[in-house]
């Protein structure tokens, strides 16, 4: 069973139809995952057993007509924790992990009747932008084997967009979901901050992360958010605000919207072509009844830097944890207990975490606090403000996801600055806590680009109404990745 | 040259919550290692910490008991370091933004009073217990990890050894009456940190200070501020430099011993915790957490004093605790006379618990019954003699002593009509003694009383007898 020409409602429709069981759908995609993945790699743990059982479990109860997700395999991403299936976050130093509960969007994945196929790769702790940081394999783009799939969530992106599984949950800490969705020519939701409950996923740097979807499709993040959406008891940053149906404004025209397209993110260090891509796109909105115009969200520039200062500094003290006490990996032969410290975290991290756990070290360190850390926060607000004085006047803001398709595996890896970069259009969304989703807007040379739509803070469903509507204005969606080019 | 001391006290006190401070999981003392901890608390990859708003407003009372100013806007900030005793590697606490600033206790030393300023109040988690034993593993007990703390931060203001001795021992008397801790020394829940510098007097800026470890009593300390007062001046005065460092009291050699040389401050790399919002106090929180707010010590000191005639000294005492204070209050409301109940709590009862090393809530004496044999001793049902007797019932059983004393034949028998007759029988018996007490030998009487109370089994009332068996020999 491939995904490649199904959508949540397809496959739905098929188990509500009684054409497919879960048991049958869920032996059909583990047999296309065994063929796809040998090449792809996307996968880094599969949950047969237990997935299996919960099927059946599902089948005996029947396929209830209003739950999408009920009896339908899903990827998630490896820094999110699942009950009894281990869980690594790409780490050695998690490498045998195996987790006593579940995180909140697990749980209400699996109350929704979704079943867990497996565990998808990533960066290590979601540090990267081409998941050749993961301790364990190197995932390939689904439209070309021979170059990333972005990252963080690259293991998430290639699973979805190489027809393995219709959904895949990712995470979004500076365009960990945005990037990959845009490399694998897929949709790539990263909702507002708070508005999905963090419990349970290992924080890279808490006032950043986001837990979103990997789709084919604009309804399929929809429905998704749906059901992951909401307040949590047990993560205090989450927003007690009601959840919408996020659906119910597809198909809606979106004649009249505003929408303004910020000079900054075509400039300098945007691929040409894909710029011309997104002067595409806003013609297509403009035919379709919104209005485009060029704002200026004029503190982007300083966006990377305050990110990777703000992001490093969490994430030194977030790691801190993986000490070597407790669980996961110890290095052997220790003398004592400095020796456990540094000899487990010296061995168990890999190189680009622990340059990121020296920046953030350095940065929140006496006497460099008020020159690092205090002036990137002060940045943030500033970069907060550029987009509340867009919003004022716009409904959306659409740019490109990423300055150039994706790159070739080995090409930036030695590099970690233009590694980077590769992230300066979608880092400012994450420092100011908005919703944004990428959304397939066509190829240069052969590869998919994607068009990202940034929207009011909880201002999700606009978004989605919009990149429906673009979707349908297109046949991008039908495009299939060809693998190995 | 003449020297003053500046001494600093950084008080921990536990907020005797029910569960923990960024947890769900239940706070207890002496449970099984690791039996109260969850996911949270053993710091796994994916928990998130929520603040328990009961223990914050338990940190408020304490805070408003202090006079201290609530901060009405604050955040959490993480404190990083490693130890295997703090799962997360950070400790979640106050650092920019305190609880409150700006508090103060008085305290009375030599009869003068003096206001000791409190720089600041914070909330935080205490840390869980590394055990080493003789296995040669070291064994990590997360029970405590989590536990609300507050920290209660001195101004510079305190000068002498006997001055820090009279702030903690106000400090404890006054938290311990908001009930918002335990605050014993001896089981943890409290704790104190004491720094102390000395300079010649009229100097401007601190000397260096050391900080003394090992503290485990208000006695130690005072002793260990005193030894390390005097172990400063005799460096300075022969000529050398106090150097910073860490230093234990060992209490059997009464002096402290350097543990570590500090070089330059540790840095905690402090910024704000992005796992929980910031708290705003509102004043609707404030007035409710005041409203709640149990009757201060010294409120409690001078009503007994005004309104029931209790000695300034007494009263003192008497609100040592809380648990002494709420049970002498209950005994005067439960219709004892005021001065009755706090001599028996100060004599008889505060006797016995010393003598058995119990606490009042451990005994089954209650405030009614102590009350109950008051009112027997005042009406003549019972002598002070039987009521040591009934004292001894009890404190130990749950005993009305009404009708223990009746059901034990111990009703002092105090009507005239049936001891006159007694008392005759006797004059009867023994006329000598009669002749003997009319040549003034008052031992006499000591030997009449006597014959009496022999008679009934001890349970005449002396009062009563003393005056007939007078009223009798004149007849005779």
């Amino acid at each position: 069973m491939t995904y490649l020409k199904q959508d949540l409602t397809s496959v739905h429709e098929a188990l509500v139809n009684g054409s497919q069981t879960a048991s049958s759908l869920l032996k059909a995609t583990y047999a296309n995952i065994e063929q796809v993945d040998a090449d792809v790699q996307a996968f880094l743990t599969l949950n047969q057993e237990a997935a299996t059982k919960q099927a059946a479990a599902i089948d005996e109860a029947g396929i209830p007509a209003d739950q999408p997700f009920a009896g339908v395999p899903v990827g998630i991403k490896d820094n999110i924790v699942t009950k009894d299936l281990k869980t690594t976050a790409a780490s050695k130093i998690l490498g045998n992990f195996m987790p006593i509960y579940n995180a909140t969007v697990v749980d209400k994945l699996h109350a929704a009747g979704a079943i867990t196929a497996g565990k998808l790769n990533l960066d290590e702790f979601a540090m990267g932008s081409s998941t050749e940081n993961s301790a364990f394999q190197t995932t390939k783009n689904a439209w070309d084997y021979t170059r990333v799939p972005g990252g963080s969530s690259g293991g998430s992106a290639a699973a979805v967009a190489s027809g393995q599984v219709p959904m895949a949950l990712g995470t979004d800490t500076g365009g960990s979901i945005r990037q990959p969705a845009a490399f694998n020519g897929i949709v790539g939701l990263k909702p507002t901050y708070g508005r999905v409950s963090r419990w349970g996923v290992i924080a890279f740097a808490s006032s950043l992360d986001v837990v979103g979807s990997l789709t084919r499709t604009v309804k399929d993040a929809a429905l998704t958010l749906n059901v992951i959406a909401g307040h949590d008891d047990k993560d205090a940053t989450t927003a007690d605000i009601p959840v919408p149906d996020y659906a119910a404004k597809l198909g809606q025209s979106i004649k009249g919207m505003k929408i303004g397209l910020p000079s900054e993110y075509l400039g300098e260090g945007v691929d040409p072509a894909v710029a011309a891509q997104v002067q595409k796109a806003a013609d297509q909105f403009r035919a379709l009844g919104a209005t485009v115009e060029t704002v200026s969200l004029p503190h982007t520039k300083y966006a990377v830097a305050a990110y990777y200062i703000i992001a490093s500094s969490e994430a030194s003290s977030n790691l801190q944890r993986f000490d070597g006490i407790r669980y996961g990996f110890r290095a052997e032969d220790v003398k004592n207990l400095e020796d456990v410290y540094v000899r487990s975290r010296s061995e168990g991290f890999g190189p680009e975490v622990k340059r990121r756990i020296m920046l953030g070290t350095f940065s929140l360190s006496a006497g460099f606090y008020d020159a690092y850390f205090k002036k990137a926060a002060q940045v943030r607000t500033l970069i907060s403000r550029d987009f509340d004085q867009v919003f004022a006047d716009y409904d959306f803001i659409i740019a490109p996801t990423t300055p150039t398709p994706a790159f070739k595996i080995g090409e930036k890896v030695t590099d970690p600055l233009t590694m980077y970069m590769n992230d300066i259009l979608t880092i400012p969304v994450n420092l100011a806590g908005l919703p944004a989703v990428s959304v397939p807007a066509g190829f240069v040379d052969g590869m998919p680009v994607g068009l990202q739509l940034i929207g009011k803070q909880f201002d999700e469903a606009t978004l989605l109404q919009a990149g429906d509507a673009f979707e349908q204005a297109n046949d991008y969606v039908d495009q299939i990745p060809g693998g190995a080019n | 040259m003449n020297f003053e001391t500046t001494i600093g006290l950084e008080v921990h006190v536990e907020l005797k919550t029910n569960s923990k401070m960024y947890s769900p999981t239940p706070v207890s003392y002496g449970a099984e290692p690791n039996i109260n901890t969850n996911v949270i608390d053993w710091g796994f990859p994916g928990t998130l910490p929520t603040v328990n708003k009961g223990a914050y407003s338990y940190g408020m009372m304490v805070a408003i008991a202090l006079h201290a100013d609530i901060t009405r806007h604050t955040h959490f900030d993480r404190k990083n370091y490693f130890y295997p005793d703090n799962p997360k590697a950070y400790q979640i606490t106050q650092s920019e933004t305190p609880l409150a600033t700006n508090g103060w206790i008085e305290i009375e030393v030599d009869g003068k009073k003096k206001k000791i300023g409190i720089h600041e109040l914070h909330v935080e988690e205490d840390a869980g217990k590394n055990q080493h034993e003789d296995d040669g593993y070291s064994y990590v007990d997360l029970n405590r990890q989590g536990t609300p703390l507050v920290e209660i931060v001195s101004e510079p203001d305190i000068a002498s050894p006997e001055e820090a001795y009279q702030y903690l021992e106000q400090l404890r008397q006054i938290v311990q009456f908001t009930g918002a801790s335990d605050v014993k020394m001896e089981e943890g829940s409290m704790r104190v940190d004491t720094n102390l510098s000395v300079r010649p007097i009229g100097a401007t800026g601190f000397g260096v200070k050391t900080e003394i470890k090992n503290l485990n009593s208000f006695n130690h300390v005072r002793d260990g501020l005193a030894f390390e007062q005097k172990r400063q001046v005799q460096v300075l005065m022969a000529g050398g430099q106090v150097r910073q460092e860490t230093r234990r009291w060992d209490p059997a050699k009464k002096e402290t011993i350097l543990m570590r040389v500090k070089e330059g401050a540790d840095d905690y790399r402090y910024f704000p915790e992005p796992d929980l919002p910031p708290v705003f106090v509102s004043q609707a929180w404030i007035d409710d957490v005041t409203a709640k707010l149990p009757e201060a010590p010294a409120k409690r000191r001078a009503r007994y004093i005004n309104e029931w005639g209790i000695p300034a000294y007494d009263a003192g005492v008497l609100t040592l605790t809380m648990e002494m204070a709420n049970f002498f209050e209950a005994t005067v409301a439960a219709g004892a006379d005021p001065k009755q109940a706090s001599n028996w709590l100060m004599g008889e009862v505060s006797g016995y618990l010393n003598a058995e090393h119990l606490e009042l809530k451990d005994v089954a004496l209650t405030p009614a019954h102590l009350a109950e044999m008051i009112k027997l001793i005042a009406d003549g049902t019972i002598s002070s003699k039987i009521a040591k007797k009934v004292f001894q019932e009890i404190i130990k059983n749950d005993t009305d002593p009404k009708a223990w004393v009746e059901e034990k034949g111990m009703v002092q028998l105090s009507d005239p009509a049936k001891l006159t007759p007694i008392i005759d029988g006797i004059l009867d018996a023994n006329a000598q003694s009669i002749e003997d007490f009319k040549n003034g030998k008052d031992r006499a009487i000591g030997f009449l009383v006597g014959q009496i109370m022999k008679q009934t089994h001890g349970k005449a009332n002396p009062k009563v007898v003393n005056q007939i068996l007078m009223s009798e020999i004149k007849k005779r």
